[in-house]
């Protein structure tokens, strides 16, 4: 007899504003927040624009000790928790910390904090064996990027199970699969969960330019991430992070709580294919949308929105085009499917519970967010982006989809809650 | 399915052994493998100890494909992974390709790949970054290198709870079967011994400083002084019970009875630390009651404080002296996400054998640890038909996992 889990609240970090409000505005408006990258002197770079989040850690109540002890993610990260849980009208002090778990995603961890150490140990890469006397004392926090998920336990005091679960640009939807898991087998009554990455960075950059894999596409960074569209020649990278509060049904509806959405299926499939590449007949993507349907045990039609994973690469976009027409089949044309990393970027680990917060948004606001700078779509892609305007339409069921290096391909599907959304 | 999934198959990469038959000899005939660096001149840090991994040619274990996009420890993982394979007789073709889930631990990913990547941009410039980089140090590649080599496309995961991510590794499979996925290959095998990797490691503050193998990474001893990182681990394959009986599986280890995890509270809070209580869940969890818990496996940090807390957990329990308690692991140095793997692909051959394999170089057990029954100096003969295997993370991470003889 499994449990029931619902999102009861929200947080949100995301390129364009901080909050969740900040993030709905951004996403209804068609904008974007993409620019030339300004963290670093990007010039010597193939790719050189980036989603950067505005975020100032003092403005969002973290104290100098958490600034100068966290990596940026994982600041953004107990940033979004707290919202989430004053969202959700938690008293942090009446809940059992036995049954509070904590699951953070994130594909690349403290890169940023990890890299800036290296440059000072390795006097910019001068000496192989590095020197730990300048290096910060903090250095095992980014090695090893569990501290996320300390640091936000200890920010809301959780004892229950807690983890980071990284898989890649999956991480995100994964790890709020894993905390809706703890809730369904029993394990936590509540769980803080979502994603957080902050990899704008110069390896980040460098690794991605190798590849080929993010958009040169510098002289016009506003426009720069375009999925879908003919003309988009890779992704935009992104930082983030997004949490929740997932809580067991029956204990949201005991306390009245406002409830966003049912999380009512998730699956989860490898392709066994490549490590970064994607076989263009989406089989294992559809075939994770499939079992997602079967254990939610969802007609495919009450499907009114799909959250693309959308990233901008060609590869991906025919991808992920066939994987939901195997799915869905000719529902697939009947159904508003759009990228909001046209609009956010790229946040590797993040973007999944970023997603995970727009799709919960679309079914609340009852707004289906738009794709960005589409404007002459790839003719592979023929099904119906929701190019450049946010839609209203009343949403029962909506479903996510990610897809990760690795091979890692995932979907979730969220419904509208018994009684409504808040 | 209907009972617990079963271990039918393990792979071990340890400094004590390349392979499952070597490692456990090795480990009951008292053998440490832990040693002074070689992989890097560590004469310039503070610790110098590490259970490095010897005498392993990756290109008699994989191809030369694979050799150009991998770190040292996705080349452990996948020979660990074929190894476990091998061992339960498995032949992933055979299998439906979505019956075969992967789900790994990682600490630190590929952590010598990224330092000489990070070398490379910051000594020479961008467009001397590798192709792989994008991948071959992250946390999930283990995982995605397995799934891609063996053609396992099921639900899979990667999760980075420090030292306890052997065993959180293994109750996600544990869900993954329960949901309906038959296999699973399971564990984790880690490992970050490079320049920055080590210095990684020596900011926790807890790193021996011994020159000493046999007197620098001492649990539960009155010369506590820290602990030896080393490298390696355990890939396990966990079966539904059914789907193993079904192909007709030569070899059943032991089930996976019980598992659990606790965070610890936040530091100053006052209030006590996790690890008793996912002893106690894991064991609720099998239902099973202390007294019929035939072994522990520690997790043996080789703090003073830390040991003393987990002895106490251990006590507050199982009661004083009344369960044996080793730490196998003083033989290969803590292996981080490896760790977990590795204790519970130890605990099962301790159930098969009959044997508890011995703590080493510990020789004087510290008054605070004194009401643990430790097994010091020899393998310990014993009827044994569960062991429980705890395993604790940096920041406050508390897993257990109860095992049961087949």
């Amino acid at each position: 007899m499994h449990r029931r889990v619902v999102i009861t609240g929200m947080g949100v970090v995301a390129p364009g504003g901080v909050g969740a409000k900040a993030f709905w505005e951004l996403l209804t408006s068609g904008r974007t927040a993409t620019r030339t990258i300004s963290f670093f002197d990007p010039s010597p770079f193939r790719s050189q624009v980036a989603a950067e989040c505005d975020f100032d850690p003092a403005a969002c109540g973290l104290t100098p000790v958490q600034t100068a002890r966290m990596d940026r993610a994982a600041q953004f990260a107990v940033v979004a928790a707290a919202e989430a849980v004053a969202d959700a009208g938690l008293e942090l002090a009446e809940l059992d910390p036995y049954r509070l778990g904590t699951v953070v995603g994130s594909a690349v961890g403290a890169t940023m904090s990890l890299e800036r150490e290296y440059v000072i140990a390795s006097q910019k890469g001068a000496r192989w064996l590095v020197d730990n006397t300048h290096t910060s004392p903090h250095l095992y926090d980014y090695y090893v990027p569990g501290s996320f998920a300390a640091e936000v336990a200890w920010s809301v005091g959780a004892e229950g199970p807690a983890a980071v679960v990284s898989t890649g640009c999956t991480s995100g939807l994964d790890a709020v699969a894993y905390a809706a898991e703890l809730i369904r087998e029993g394990s936590a009554d509540v769980v803080v969960g979502g994603a957080t990455d902050a990899p704008i960075s110069p390896i980040t950059v460098a690794c991605f330019d190798a590849i080929k894999a993010t958009t040169p596409r510098n002289d016009d960074p506003a426009h720069a991430s375009r999925p879908f569209d003919n003309s988009r020649n890779g992704f935009v990278l992104g930082e983030g992070s997004a949490m929740f509060v997932l809580e067991d049904f029956e204990r949201a509806r005991r306390r009245g709580a406002p409830v966003y959405a049912e999380i009512v299926g998730f699956a989860s499939r490898c392709n066994a294919f490549h490590m970064t590449g994607l076989r263009p007949d989406g089989r294992e993507m559809a075939e994770a949308i499939r079992s997602a349907l079967d254990f939610a045990q969802l007609n495919p039609e009450r499907i009114g929105y799909v959250n693309a994973h959308g990233s901008g690469t060609k590869q991906n976009d025919r991808h992920e085009t066939a994987a939901v027409k195997l799915a869905l089949k000719d529902h697939a044309y009947a159904t508003p499917m759009s990228s909001i990393k046209s609009m956010v970027g790229h946040s590797l680990g993040a973007i999944g519970a970023i997603e995970v917060a727009a799709c919960a948004l679309a079914i609340v606001n009852g707004v289906v967010p738009p794709t960005a700078n589409l404007h002459e779509p790839d003719p592979e892609c023929d099904l119906d982006y929701v190019p450049l305007e946010a839609r209203d339409r009343h949403l029962d069921a909506v479903l996510s989809v990610g897809s990760g290096f690795g091979g890692f391909q995932s979907a979730m599907l969220l419904a509208r809650p018994e009684g409504g959304a808040r | 399915m209907s009972g617990a999934p079963v271990v039918t198959g393990l792979g071990v990469i340890a400094a004590t052994g390349l392979d499952t038959a070597t490692y456990w000899k090795n480990l009951l005939d008292g053998r440490c493998g832990i040693g002074r660096i070689e992989r890097f001149d560590p004469a310039s840090y503070a610790s110098r100890l590490a259970g490095e991994i010897r005498d392993f040619d990756p290109a008699a274990y994989l191809p030369d494909r694979l050799l150009a996009q991998t770190d040292h420890v996705t080349r452990f993982s996948l020979t660990a992974a074929a190894a476990a394979l091998t061992d339960a007789g498995v032949d992933p073709a055979a299998l439906g390709e979505y019956d075969m889930s992967v789900v790994t631990a990682s600490s630190a990913g590929g952590f010598e790949f990224g330092q000489k990547e990070l070398e490379k941009l910051w000594a020479k410039g961008g467009d001397h970054v590798s192709a792989y980089q994008s991948f071959a140090w992250f946390y999930a590649v283990n995982t995605g290198q397995i799934s891609i080599r063996h053609g396992m496309r099921g639900p899979s995961g990667v999760v980075v709870t420090d030292h306890a991510g052997g065993l959180d590794a293994v109750g996600q499979a544990r869900r993954h079967l329960r949901a309906g996925t038959p296999l699973a290959v399971t564990g984790g095998v880690d490992g970050s011994l490079c320049p920055w990797g080590w210095i990684g490691q020596l900011a926790t503050g807890q790193i021996s400083e011994r020159e000493d193998p046999a007197r620098a990474y001492l649990p539960f001893d009155a010369d506590a002084n820290g602990w030896i990182p080393g490298e390696g681990g355990a890939i396990l394959i966990v079966e539904q019970p059914e789907a193993a009986a079904r192909r007709g599986a030569a070899t059943v280890y032991g089930e996976i009875s019980g598992y659990a995890a606790t965070f610890d509270p936040a530091p100053g809070s006052g209030r006590p630390p996790g690890l008793r209580r996912a002893i106690e869940l894991a064991l609720a969890d099998a239902g099973c009651a202390p007294s019929e818990v035939d072994v522990v496996f520690a997790d043996a940090a080789g703090v003073p404080e830390l040991d003393a807390a987990e002895a106490r957990a251990l006590t507050e329990v199982f009661g004083a002296r009344r369960v044996p308690v080793t730490a196998p692991k003083t033989a290969t140095g803590r292996l981080a996400a490896g760790a977990g793997g590795l204790d519970l692909a130890t605990a099962l051959l301790s159930l098969r054998d009959q044997v508890i394999p011995p703590t080493i170089n510990v020789t004087t057990v510290a008054p605070a640890c004194a009401d643990l029954d430790l097994v010091l100096d020899a393998p310990r003969p014993a009827p044994l038909h569960r062991a429980l295997v705890v395993a604790r993370g940096i920041g406050g991470f508390n897993a257990a996992v109860l095992l049961t003889a087949p």
